[in-house]
Parts: structure tokens; sequence; C-alpha cells
């Protein structure tokens, strides 16, 4: 059974939010996850997130495709309304329900298959309306829940479980998110919690499409050396790890550093991953700026973190459209229909 | 023979009299074809045009088929009384299709090849271009009035109401007087020309009568969009497709006439032309799950892409709607001609077992008054349900009774849970059947904490937990099947259409849809033959008792269908359980409307072989 539910103790001398609530008010039920998987990490945060933020879990909707990371919302806000929808098509339900209701506070998970690959298309048109939403992508480079084929954001070098090498560039969300338009693009690492809260709060704050790719290390299915996601193996280790249905413990990788500070994250495997946060004085409203900055890095071998960009200027979905304040869903029938003396002039045009 | 279709030389026919036009695409026909319905309309006659057009944006062969009938029969023929040959490309099939004894009405400014000549039809000649290059300027204008001088000429000829057309160009035009005087002048050229060199009017002719008091003409696609504003629904989100297109474009038309906030002049609906009908789907599914009334329009080629959110949305019981305007398939097959060929596809759509609710419109009427019921039906069995139009009842108009509508109306938006109603439950448990009638209780995001759940497409069991277990997982699923097979007797039933009153035939027939014209003509031109066949049109699947017992109480039925696999058949021996050796097959399916003249054929064929009542298959006319 892969549903724990987890035992609710009410502990008086638990710290309280704003609400009233405790931590233990924004999370959901046990992981199944892999112990050690970067995707706990993140969940970790995003309960960590919505606790500060004060919101009241049952005015929140999660949203999930299908992918270990899809299946993560059931850890997190099990008092807010959850949707796990299909592979790669959770924009479409997110943009369903903002349409419905506007009200609410919106958070989807994804993975780097669900997000760059079957769902590629779904993401840039939900970055291109501007759905008021948080969107995370929980990027480890593979298909984590398939068992490790190549993502579209697998390194070129990365070798696949059975040895294949790919060779195709990998796709990066947050250079997708820019030329696309996204109004709020961050990157994260799942073992920075320090970075990742804020940037979640700040991404449910925004009103807009809030775009954070999270690098989160499969302990399961890891590729290769310079990854910038997961971790080197040894041919014989990683063909071991993989055909095996034992999966080593391991404990979950944490990473804590400085506005402009490089750092050289150790993976399980000894691999490396250099993550550099943003200076100070970066300017994330730069957008052009930013995406120069970014590919440098890239090329450079360092993948940059942080809010890489925001424009609090730009409409979301709504605005643009010119719906109404009221949410649709609490529209009155009254004000819908327009009746039968209405239907009686309109039939006169159809004589 | 079809009543009227071939009267004796010299007989006169009163409003009785099917025209076709060929044009060319693109050379604005459109609207002198649109002026002509209209007219007849006007004058009281009942009347249908149907638009055979190209998959092509100019360029292309395109025809304007009009049936004015005063008995009401206005299903389509396959032979012409007159043509209109306005498009040299064509002339050779055109003159093919004119019946014995008919007129050929073609422009004379240039000659017409001997090679085309039909002893046994009359050729009119009229040098209508050479009219328009007389008495316009530009080539754009005379193309256009071209088109207007050939109603001039109609209007002679037919002895049509020309007060009734001057009526109708000024309410087309009373803000362009220019525009006016043009198409003024050009009816009246076609209109002397036709007095001063035919014999007017033919013996094929129109008279003013009574029949269209209380009727409009309206498409299936406008109506459709006018129920989806008057049920209340405010969010759809949809892909173009031929024939669909215009559902969300009348939806969207008059909801910027009805659904605006009078004091912001603020959307009250929501549109989003999305990216693919996946996409649309999925976000008609998010939707429907928030609240609201959703829907979404398409045709075959989108309901393949919806597969695996309808498969969602059905598992995971939340309420949509999906209009499937069927066009010729597979695959891209004919965009512009109609079919019945998805019934088997939307009613089994998605992968593992999957069966939905269907309606069934066979008129612009049965469009509008669906659209509301389809929605109704949604929220109260929470799935998704389909509106299942085609080309010809979604695209032409059809005269139908002025739609109407009751102010008592007030959606059924089913078990949706209250947050006074949540806050006084113990616990909430999204699957339970806790009434026995199939139908689990819902709640809306973010109107209670008692009320939240997670939705999922994997398997889950009653309490809405994820499950991998076989007993938690069958458990839901033999609900489900029971909570759809509840719903045939909620949603429209068969309409019954004795051959004679008092008696039962031993012949039946069955259909769906927009070939109900057609049947019901050739229901009455069988028992004038003395041939009585009772006739069951099927509005809604799953089907209603009554279905069965029509075809138990009949010796055979004849299950007539436009789609090659004979679709509606199968689904009857599937569903009813019935010996397919009592169901011979009609079928027409290569694009075009279903005439009366394609059922008569085969049933009477059918009934000629050999007496046996093991006759399955008929061979299809397409
Ligand atoms: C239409 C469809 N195709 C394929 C699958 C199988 N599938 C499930 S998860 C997955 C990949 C998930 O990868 P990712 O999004 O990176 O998530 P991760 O497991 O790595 O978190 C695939 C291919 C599916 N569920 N649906
Ligand atoms: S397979 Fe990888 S992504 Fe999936 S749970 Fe295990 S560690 Fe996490
Ligand atoms: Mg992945």
């Amino acid at each position: 059974m892969s549903w724990i539910a987890k035992p609710r103790i009410a502990h008086p001398g638990l710290p309280k939010n704003a609400l009233g609530l405790t931590r233990r008010d924004y999370e959901g039920g046990m992981s199944t996850l892999c112990a050690g998987c970067g995707h706990d990490s993140i969940t970790a945060a995003i309960i960590e997130a919505f606790y500060g933020l004060n919101l009241p879990p049952h005015r929140i909707v999660k949203l999930s495709g299908i992918g270990c990371s899809g299946k993560t919302p059931t850890y997190f806000l099990s008092q807010a309304h959850g949707f796990n929808g299909v592979h790669g098509r959770m924009p479409a339900i997110a943009t369903g329900a903002v349409g419905a209701n506007r009200e609410l506070t919106y958070v989807g998970i994804s993975g780097d298959g669900d997000s760059l690959s079957i769902g590629l298309g779904q993401l840039a048109h939900a970055i291109r309306r501007n759905v008021d939403l948080l969107y995370v992508i929980e990027n480890n480079g593979v298909y984590g829940l398939t068992k490790g084929q190549f993502s579209a954001s697998a390194d070129v070098g990365s070798k696949a479980k059975k040895g294949a090498e790919n060779l195709q560039p990998p796709i990066d969300p947050v250079l997708l998110g820019l030329s696309l338009g996204a109004t709020f693009v961050a990157r994260s690492f799942s073992g920075d919690k320090e970075q990742l809260v804020p940037l979640l709060q700040a991404g449910v704050r925004h009103r807009g499409f809030a775009l954070i790719d999270v690098v989160s290390p499969c302990v399961t299915f890891n590729d290769h050396e310079g990854s910038t996601k997961s971790y080197i193996y040894t041919r014989e280790h990683l063909t071991e790890v993989t055909d095996a249905d034992f999966v080593e413990r391991m404990p979950e990788i944490r990473a804590s550093y400085q506005p402009g500070e490089a750092i050289d994250v150790r993976l399980h495997d000894g691999g490396m991953l250099r993550l550099r946060k943003v200076a100070e004085g970066f300017d994330p409203t730069d957008r052009d700026r930013a995406y120069a900055y970014i590919s440098e890095g890239l090329r450079d071998g360092e993948v940059l973190t942080g809010l890489l960009h925001v424009d609090e200027s730009a409409l979301e979905m709504h605005s643009v459209s010119g719906t109404v304040e009221t949410p649709l869903v609490d529209l009155p029938f009254e004000d819908l229909c327009p009746g039968s003396d209405a239907l009686d002039a309109l039939q006169q045009g159809f004589r | 023979m079809i009543k009227g279709a071939d009267p004796m030389p010299g007989e006169v026919k009163v409003n009785e009299l099917a025209l076709k036009i060929g044009t060319v695409n693109g050379t604005g026909s459109a609207s002198a074809n649109g002026l002509l319905r209209q007219a007849i309309f006007r004058m009281g006659i009942p009347v249908s045009g149907k638009n055979l057009f190209p998959s092509n944006i100019q360029g292309l062969p395109t025809w304007y088929e009009i049936r004015v009938n005063r008995h009401g029969h206005t299903a389509r023929t396959r032979t012409f009384d007159l043509m209109v040959a306005m498009n040299p490309a064509t002339y050779a099939r055109d003159i093919k299709e004119v019946r014995s004894g008919g007129w050929v009405l073609h422009d004379s400014s240039w000659p017409l090849s001997g090679k085309l000549a039909r002893e046994d039809v009359n050729f009119l000649g009229a040098p209508m271009a050479q009219l328009c290059v007389d008495h316009f300027q530009g080539d754009r204008v005379r193309i256009l009035m071209k088109n207007i001088v050939y109603v001039g000429v109609l209007g002679a000829l037919l002895d049509m109401d020309m007060e009734v057309v001057r009526a109708l160009l000024e309410r087309s035009f009373s803000k362009k007087k220019a525009l006016l005087d043009s198409n003024f002048l050009a009816v009246q050229l076609g209109y002397d020309y036709a007095k001063e060199h035919f014999d007017c009017p033919l013996p094929i002719r129109l008279e003013t009568m009574d029949e269209n008091g209380d009727s409009i003409l309206i498409d299936g696609n406008t109506a459709g969009a006018l129920g989806c504003v008057y049920a209340g629904a405010t969010f759809a989100a949809w892909y173009p497709i031929t024939p669909s297109t215009s559902l969300v474009d009348g939806f969207s038309h008059f909801c910027e006439r009805y659904r605006k906030d009078p004091e912001t002049g603020d959307n009250r609906f929501l549109i989003v032309q999305a990216e693919d009908e996946l996409a649309a789907a999925g976000m008609v599914v998010g939707a429907g799950w928030s609240g609201v009334r959703a829907f979404t329009a398409t045709s075959g080629p989108g309901i393949s892409l919806m597969g695996e959110f309808i498969g969602l949305a059905y598992y995971a019981e939340i309420p949509s709607v999906f209009f499937d305007i069927q066009r010729t398939g597979p695959s891209t097959g004919m965009p512009t001609r109609t079919q019945q060929g998805d019934i088997q596809s939307v009613i089994y759509a998605s992968h593992g077992d999957t069966k939905h609710i269907a309606l069934f419109p066979a008129d612009p009427g049965e469009c509008f008054y669906f659209a509301v019921t389809a929605f109704d039906v949604a929220e109260r069995f929470q799935t998704p349900v389909f509106v299942v139009s085609d080309l010809d009842v979604g695209m032409n108009d059809w005269v139908v009774p002025r739609l109407e509508w009751d102010d008592a109306y007030r959606p059924d938006r089913g078990k949706v849970l209250s947050a006074e109603d949540l806050e006084s439950m113990e616990r909430f448990h999204r699957y339970l059947d806790t009434d026995g009638d199939g139908i689990a209780y819902r709640t809306l995001p973010g109107v209670h904490p008692k009320g939240a759940y997670f939705t999922r497409g994997s398997g889950h069991d009653q309490y809405g937990r994820y499950t991998e277990d076989e007993e938690g997982y069958t458990e839901v699923m033999e609900r489900i099947a029971r909570k759809i097979q509840n719903a045939a007797t909620a949603i429209p039933e068969p309409v019954l259409r004795k051959a004679a009153e008092g008696r039962g035939a031993k012949l039946g027939m069955v259909a769906l849809g927009g070939v109900d014209r057609a049947i019901v003509e050739a229901q009455e031109v069988l028992t004038e033959q003395g041939i009585e066949v009772d006739y069951l049109r099927i509005r809604a699947y799953p089907f209603h008792p009554s279905v069965r017992e029509f075809l138990e109480s009949h010796e055979r039925t004849f299950v007539i269908e436009q789609n090659r696999d004979a679709q509606l058949r199968s689904l009857l021996i599937t569903e009813v359980p019935f010996s397919g050796d009592r169901l011979p097959s009609v079928r027409r399916y290569g694009g075009l409307p279903l005439s009366a003249t394609d059922v008569i054929e085969q049933v009477a064929e059918a009934l000629d072989d050999s007496g046996s009542t093991a006759t399955t298959m008929t061979g299809s006319v397409a």
C-alpha cells in the first residue's frame, strides 16, 4: 500500500503561525519515495513555506503530473484540495481550475520528464498565458518513476542505466522560461532550504506564473560524471544499483551558502554539483541580462541559483481576459442566464 | 420515388423543389445563397440550405443545396429540379445531377460546350458576368454582384416574392447605402433579364404560405452555444477545428452580449483558446473540478487527442461537457463533409473500461435543449457528457420551432456539499456511495477544510485513497458502471414514430442524430407504397429500456446510420444485446447528408432480397 497515514499527535508545545496552525497542519501523508530522494526535501520546504505564509490549507490547491515528483502532493498539505492528473498535463488542469476560481492559491508540482518532455507544450503555454500558479519542477535529469531513462534535462554525456550515452543537448527550464516571457523565474537546490523556502513563498505571492526549477537528486537512478543534477557512478556500480531491487538508504543532501558564493555539493556517489548564488547586486528585472548571465554560468559548468527574473507588471490570465473579480464559480445563476424575454428578442433575428 | 421529385411534364409543382448552386469558393456566393434561403423562409415555406464546401479558403468548387417542401420534408435530395451552374469547372458533374425534365441556369457570357448538352434537360442561359461588367466597376464588385444577379434570375423563374428579397437586403445593408444600391441593381438586372428572355415562372415555383409562423432558421452550433449560455456555463476551452469552431464563436458572441457585468463591463465568462485539444480537455476538467459549468467543442481528431483526459474525468468523476461535431474520418478525412463516424469512439473514449453518456441531437432545436441537459446530467452523474452532432446539423441552417425557455429553470448541480453540510459532518469520503444510487458526494476546492480530498486518476478506493488493492479498486469501478447505467432513464428518451397509429408494424428502423428528417420522409413514402416501418429515434446513450422493447417487438429493424462499420448496429448488438440477424444495416457515409432515397432504396433492396429475414449488410451507396 502506497498511502500511509501519518499519526496526528497534537503537541501543545508546537510553535504556531499567525492562523494558530502548526507545521503539522501543513504536512501530508508519509512519503513512499526512496529514502534520500531530493523530492522529499522539496516537500519539506513547501510545508515550511506555506506554514510561514499563514495561508489556510483548505484555500490552497495542489496539483501535479505523473512521476515520483507527481506523487509528492500527497506528502504535504493534506487539508488542501489535491489533483494528481495525467502525465505532463498538470498545466491544463491548473489553467481550468484557476480559470474557475481565481481566489485560491495554486501550487503545481512537476518533474523534468513531466514538464520538459511530454508536457513541454503545456508548460510553454501556461507560461505564455501567465496563469497565476506556483510551478515547481523537481528536476533530477531522469525519469525516476519509470526507472531511470533520460529526461530532456539530462546533460550531454549522461549515461542511461543500460549504458547508452545522451548526446542531445538538455532543455534548461530557466532559459526556456526566460525566452517564453515567464514573469517569475527562479532556480534552487532541494538541499538548500534556506534559499528554497523564501523563493517558494515569493512564487506564491507573485501574481502570475512563477517557475521554480529545483535541482533534486534522484538517489536511485543517477548517471554520470559532471552532471548538474546527479552523481558519478562507475559503470559497474551503476549496473549494480539499477538492476537490483534493493535501494540503498541515503541521507538527504544539504547545502548552505551565501549570495555571490559558489558551492560544490558532493553528491551521494562522490559527484560534484557547483551551485552559485546570484550576487547581492543582481537585478532580476532585466530579462536579457539574466539570460546572458545564466547561459554563461552553464557554459562554465555552474548552475546559477536564486531569483533570476521577475516582472511584477505583467498581467496574469484573468486580467488579460477581463474576467470579473468574483470567482466564476461564485457567480449566481441569475447573473448568467439571459432569460426567456432575451431569447424571444434574439430570435427575431433568426427569422 | 420521393413525392414531388419527378413530376409529369407540364405539371405545376408549388413549393416542392430542390435546387443546387455550383460556385467557386471565396467568390462571395454564401451571402447570395443565404439570401435565397432566408427569402423562402420568410415566404413561410419550409426550407433547408445545405452548404457543401471545400476545405479551402479560395478557388475550389463549392455548392449550396436548397430544398423547399411544403410538407416539411427538408432532408437532402440526391437529384435536383434546377441547377444554377456558375462554375465551369464542375459543369459536367452538376448537369448530371439534374433530374430528367429539369433546368440548368448557366452564365451565357461564354458559350457552353456542346459536350455538356443533355436532351432531357432545359438549358437557360443568362449573361450574368456580362451584365455585371456592363453595370458595375471593379473586379471585386463584379464578381460579388454576379451572385446577386442569379438571385434575381431565380426570383423571376420561381416567382419569388421580391419584396421579401428587398426587405432582407435592406436589413443587411441598412448602414451601407452604396452596397444596398448595388445589390438592388444586381437583383433587378437578373430579374428583368429572366422576365424578358424566359418563360417565367417555371412549372416549379414558390407561393407564400404560413408554415414558419413560429419557427426560426438556425444552425446547430449557434443553438448549442446559446444552450451553453442559458445553462450557465462560464468556462470554455477549445482549439479551432471545422465543423465545431462556430459553436465556440457563437458562445463568445452571446457572452459578449449577455455576460458583461453591467457596472464594470467585466466578463462573467472565460474562454481559453488552448494550444491543442488535449489541453482544452484538461482545462475543462480543471474547471469542472472547481465547480463551474465548463465545456469544449471539437470534432473527431480532437476527440482522439482528448482521450486521456476523458478517461481521467470518467474515473475521477468530474463533470465536463464535450461537444463533438462529427466530420468525415478517419484521420483528417474530409473536414468539410458530414458523417456519424464517432459514435463508438465517443461512447468508449479512452483506455480501460469507460462508457460515456452521449446525447444525439437531431436538429438545431435539440442542440439547444440538449446542451442544457448535458450540463445537468454531467453534474448530476459527475462524469463527462458528450453532445454528438455533425457538420450538417452543426453548420447548416435548419427550420426549427422557436426555442423556448422556462425562467423557472435552475441548474441541477448534483450532490455538492456546502460548507454547512461539511461542518455538520464527521468526515467526508469522496467516493462513498452513501445513498446507494451510485453517486457519491463531491466537494469544491476552497469551500471547507473538511471537504479537502485528493483527486487522482490512479487507483483509488471509495474513501478516495490511493490503492493497488483489487477489492478497493473494483468496488469503485462497479459503482461507476452502475451510476452510468442509471443515467439511461435520466437522459432524453427515444422518440417513437409509428408507421400507422394504433398498430405495430413488423418492420422497424432505428437511427440517431441528424439523419432524422430523411428517415421521417422515407417512412412516409414507404407507407404510401404499402410498406409499414415503425421508426425509433435514439436520443441518448446509455440506451433507454424502450430501445430493447422496440427491437424485440419488430421482426426486423433497419439500423440506419452514416458510417462504414455500422457502429450503432454493433453497439445495439453489444449493449441490448440482440441478435444481429434481425438488424439489417442501412448506411451511407461518403460525406453527404442522408436523403430519403438512400433509405428507401436500401430498405426496398433488403426486402426484395429473397425474402430472407437473415439479410444483414445491404450494400452502402456511398
Ligand atoms: C501518457 C503516459 N506516458 C507514459 C507514462 C509513464 N511515466 C510515468 S512517470 C514518467 C516519467 C516521469 O519522469 P519525471 O517527470 O522526470 O518525474 P520523476 O519521476 O523523475 O520525478 C513516465 C514516462 C505515463 N504515466 N503516462
Ligand atoms: S527513483 Fe529517484 S526520483 Fe524516484 S523516489 Fe527514488 S530517488 Fe526519488
Ligand atoms: Mg525526473
